[in-house]
């Protein structure tokens, strides 16, 4: 790794400098980790008396149950939903106040802010919204014939919670493509469209290539932020319900931990994520260097 | 105010690469020492040793007879001059100017009459509340002077301090760089790879190439006996144009290319070994007739006028390599004339197989 | 653009508006209930803001909706605002020192220290839920301002940031720095954080919305209400059960609730979008 070529010479000083930050990481985040991984391979009795070592068992019975599975399922679904509608929305924005010169700023400016809203927040105020009874939204969809109930229906249900993902993420997004239509050279559309390419051409061979490694980076980032920052969407308005339709896996390994008290796969099930966000900041570096050398 | 002495003074980086294997330079107070060299040959990296920035891996220095090996920068009582300026960016001329004397817990009163002085001196009187960014590349590079001077130190150190400026501002901060360490007398040690700036700012020049000291001396010594080979190439422009010779047997003269006997008795030590002849362009007369020995018919190529002079490109019966004259501006020649030229006398330089200086003739 | 065609920019036009309409219409909503009488709002929701502003934001930030066992809404932002500045400030502080220390000075187990660092990235709360409250309640940390912000303040993102910003500070600057006597601190001080301001202030935006907006932590670690934030008070209001919520008051809340950083996000418009671009490079 790099360093300046001109260093300051101390015997202990710089570990002085770091020691706040290695002590919280060490404390609240390395011991914490360690924890996971020691308890997922043990079993309480059900009195939690002894404690046993009963090696990968956890995770055998963690993939047969179909709960899991099923909440894995529901994730995924989740996390596609919310990352394609977001991305799509932005995307087109983007292209629209990326031609507008002028007033791509004052647009700018009214599309951002939802990123500031906490998830929770934004799903309450949706929640509201499609409320069955007093619900503005549920009301027009009624007129439509759709007769919504997120308490019933866990179609309604995964709809409401995807909805108030992507309205927030949609910012974050935009703000991204904007800045990546923003950087490229105008000569190159220009010259595109000498060569007799029409805008939608012109977009479709030169713009979304070039675009290409701000989609695959934002892929990964809408991905990480529906797996693990959502807790807050689903805890404040659906808890996981009806059923365990809306139970993704961070709502999960919460409710198994603090409310099932089931120590073991708690902690094999926060293995597992673990091991979800070490591969999904692997392929975000990746990409990066990419984006990097381009 | 105070000598320095450079004393067998080594650097090894890590790897382990020999940056300096082994250098001595005395500078007297008050001297102005400019160490000159093409880039990489240590000349920087021996000024950051004696500043403090760079670690000494051998040797010794002193600065006022002070052992300074292992002192801080900022014990050494020097002041330094860097390429970009290496102003402060967010503080005012006045806080840049004031900064190492606050460090130094000189009080607040003392200051102000300090950055005053200097500020005067400088012409920055008016700039003192302005941030560096508003500032001219002309202005920025004062400032870095005025930082220099506050302090009073007994040591100026320049690194390439023109060399971010454009020509015509060059030439005017050199001007006022030498009238300011002439008023100041202050011992500096000053690092450039230009040696136009070299040559006329220094009182003594030391010309490093590859880490070792080619010669060291006044701009006229080295540029009338050039030591090695280098420095003659080195130090004037356009650059001496270099011939392969080889002694007479006899010890009497060399051969040139192109029948041309140089008489000489210097080179008798090494009859009938190879050498390298070389003559400065302005060295070269257009001479009487091509029929003495003496005197060498350049195949002219092509014309540079200049003015008050004109550069002859051209090339000589047996030799590939172009040589170049600087004739007077009223000379008369075409491209494809042959040009008698003989040299002044005292101005051709022998070099040995090794490229140190046999002689001059 | 590279051609004029009206119809196209008027289409154009039409679409932001009509985007920026869907961003807005929730918020506006909410805004409308939480100006109007419960009963009101129940009746369907009229599409005007109503005449019980006062009265609901009143009731909501001095007394708290009671039925809901939410505290008042005023100690609720009060706590945000404590938890979000410590964790903001907080986190610069102690990136800062770290990425002072990898960037300017050689010492063993420099890359040790880097990389346990990094590993931060991979670990966030959500995957380490039971353990990290167990070490929480281990050291009497629940129900404190120090447990909601203490365990959130490392950052690996914001030293790499610092760290990417000292590498381009010129290294003359220290050389100058050490001649004119600075020391390592001094220069730290006098120097390198002066010229970190933008950076700073930039980081300091979005780190005040990611402590603002922390849900699942405080959920965690208070059980005593007067440690509740906004954020993750707001769903004991929403979320009660069978029942109707007290939808104006919630909506009070949620306006409430996401004003601060709305504000924030706003007036620092050019910081937010140049932190947050520049945290993810």
């Amino acid at each position: 790794m790099r360093t300046k070529t001109v260093t300051f010479r101390h015997l202990w000083l710089p570990y002085l400098l770091l020691a706040p930050q290695l002590l919280i990481t060490a404390v609240f985040f390395l011991w914490p980790a360690s924890q996971a991984i020691y308890y997922s391979v043990l079993q309480e009795d059900p009195f939690g008396l002894t404690t046993q070592f009963v090696g990968l068992e956890n995770f055998r019975r963690l993939l047969a149950d179909p709960l899991y599975l099923e909440s894995f399922l529901t994730t995924v679904v989740f996390s596609v939903l919310v990352a394609g509608l977001s991305m799509g929305i932005a995307l087109v924005l983007a292209i629209m106040a990326d031609r507008v010169i002028r007033t791509a700023l004052l647009y700018r400016t009214l599309l951002i802010w939802p990123y500031a809203v906490a998830p929770a927040v934004a799903g309450v105020l949706w929640f509201f919204l499609f409320n069955p009874t007093v619900g503005v939204a549920a009301y027009a969809l009624d007129a439509l014939g759709h007769d919504w109930n997120h308490y019933v229906d866990g179609t309604d249900a995964m709809a409401l919670i995807v909805i108030a993902a992507a309205w927030r993420q949609v910012s974050y997004n935009f703000l991204f493509f904007l800045a990546g239509l923003q950087a490229m050279p105008r000569s190159l559309t220009e010259a595109a469209a000498i060569d007799g390419a029409g805008p939608l051409k012109r977009f479709l061979t030169i713009q979304l290539p070039l675009l290409s490694p701000t989609v695959f980076f934002l892929m990964v980032v809408n991905i990480v932020y529906a797996f693990f920052e959502t807790f807050g969407i689903v805890h404040a308005t659906t808890a996981g319900g009806p059923g365990n339709d809306t139970v993704i896996l961070v709502y999960k390994v919460w409710r198994d931990a603090f409310e099932g008290l089931n120590l073991g796969s708690s902690a094999a099930q926060s293995v597992i994520l673990i091991v979800i966000v070490v591969a999904l900041t692997a392929i975000q570096f990746r990409t990066l260097e990419r984006r990097v050398e381009y | 105010m105070a000598p320095i002495a450079i004393d067998g003074v080594r650097k090894v980086y890590p790897g382990p690469v020999e940056a300096i294997p082994n250098l001595s330079l005395e500078i007297a107070d008050g001297e102005l020492c400019v160490l000159v060299g093409p880039s990489g040959c240590g000349k920087s990296t021996l000024l950051r040793m004696v500043a403090g920035l760079e670690e000494i891996t051998g040797g010794e220095i002193r600065i006022g007879g002070r052992r300074v090996n292992d002192l801080e920068p900022a014990e050494r009582d020097i002041a330094m001059v860097f390429q970009n300026y290496a102003l402060y960016p967010h503080m005012t001329v006045y806080d840049n100017m004031a900064y190492g004397l606050r460090n130094r817990g000189v009080p607040k009163a003392e200051i102000r009459a300090l950055v005053d002085e200097a500020a005067g001196i400088l012409g920055l009187s008016a700039l003192l509340a302005r941030k560096p960014r508003q500032l001219s590349g002309g202005q920025r590079q004062r400032v870095a002077m005025g930082r220099a001077i506050v302090r009073k130190p007994q040591v100026f150190l320049f690194d390439e301090p023109l060399s971010n400026l454009d020509a015509k501002l060059r030439s005017q901060m050199r001007v006022e760089i030498k009238r300011l360490q002439r008023r100041l007398a202050t011992t500096s040690l000053y690092v450039t790879h230009d040696q136009v700036e070299a040559m006329t700012l220094g009182d003594r020049l030391l010309i490093m190439n590859h880490g070792i000291a080619e010669q060291v001396g006044t701009p006229m010594d080295v540029y009338h006996r050039p030591a090695t080979r280098f420095v003659a190439g080195f130090i004037g422009s356009p650059m001496m144009n270099f011939l392969p010779g080889r002694v007479a047997g006899d010890g009497r003269g060399v051969h040139l290319p192109g029948g041309w006997l140089l008489a000489t008795a210097k080179a008798r030590g090494h009859a009938g070994r190879p050498v390298t002849v070389g003559i400065r362009p302005e060295h070269l007369q257009p001479a009487a007739t091509g029929t003495d020995s003496d005197t060498i018919t350049l195949r002219t190529e092509l014309i540079e006028v200049l003015g008050a002079d004109t550069l002859v490109h051209g090339r000589l019966d047996g030799h590939d390599d172009t040589v170049i004259a600087r004739l007077p501006g009223s000379l008369q020649v075409a491209a494809g004339d042959n040009l008698p030229l003989a040299a002044e006398p005292g101005t051709v330089h022998l070099f040995d197989e090794t490229e140190r200086a046999i002689g001059h003739v | 653009m590279v051609e004029r065609r009206p119809v196209m920019t008027v289409v154009q036009h039409l679409v932001l508006i009509l985007g920026a309409a869907l961003f807005v219409f929730p918020i506006y909503l909410a805004f409308v209930a939480s100006t109007h009488t419960g009963v009101e709002v129940s009746r369907g929701l009229p599409l005007f803001p109503g005449d019980q502003l006062v009265t609901n934001y009143g009731t909501v930030l001095s007394d708290g909706i009671a039925s809901a066992g939410a505290p008042p809404l005023g100690l609720m932002l009060f706590n945000s605002t404590v938890m979000s500045l410590a964790i903001a400030i907080g986190k610069i502080a102690i990136s800062l020192l770290s990425a002072f220390a990898i960037v300017y000075f050689r010492f063993p187990f420099r890359i040790l220290a880097f990389w346990t660092i990094f590993i931060t990235l991979m670990l966030p709360v959500e995957v380490r839920i039971l353990p990290t409250y167990e070490v929480v309640a281990g050291l009497g940390m629940l129900n404190s301002y120090a447990g909601l912000s203490i365990p959130l303040i490392a950052s690996a993102t914001a030293t790499f940031l610092f760290r990417q910003f000292f590498m381009t500070v010129p290294d003359e600057l220290t050389d100058a720095a050490r001649i004119d006597g600075a020391g390592p601190l001094k220069f730290f001080r006098d120097i390198l954080v002066p010229l970190s301001r933008t950076n700073l202030a930039a980081l300091f935006v979005i780190l005040f919305l990611y402590g603002w907006n922390q849900y699942l932590w405080p959920l965690l670690v208070t059980t005593d209400e007067s440690y509740y934030t906004i954020v993750m008070g707001i769903q004991r209001m929403a979320n009660v059960g069978e029942q109707q919520p007290v939808w104006n008051l919630v909506m009070a809340t949620a306006i409430l609730a996401l004003l601060p950083p709305v504000v924030v996000i706003l007036s620092m418009q050019r910081l937010f979008v140049r932190g947050l671009i520049e945290v993810e490079k």
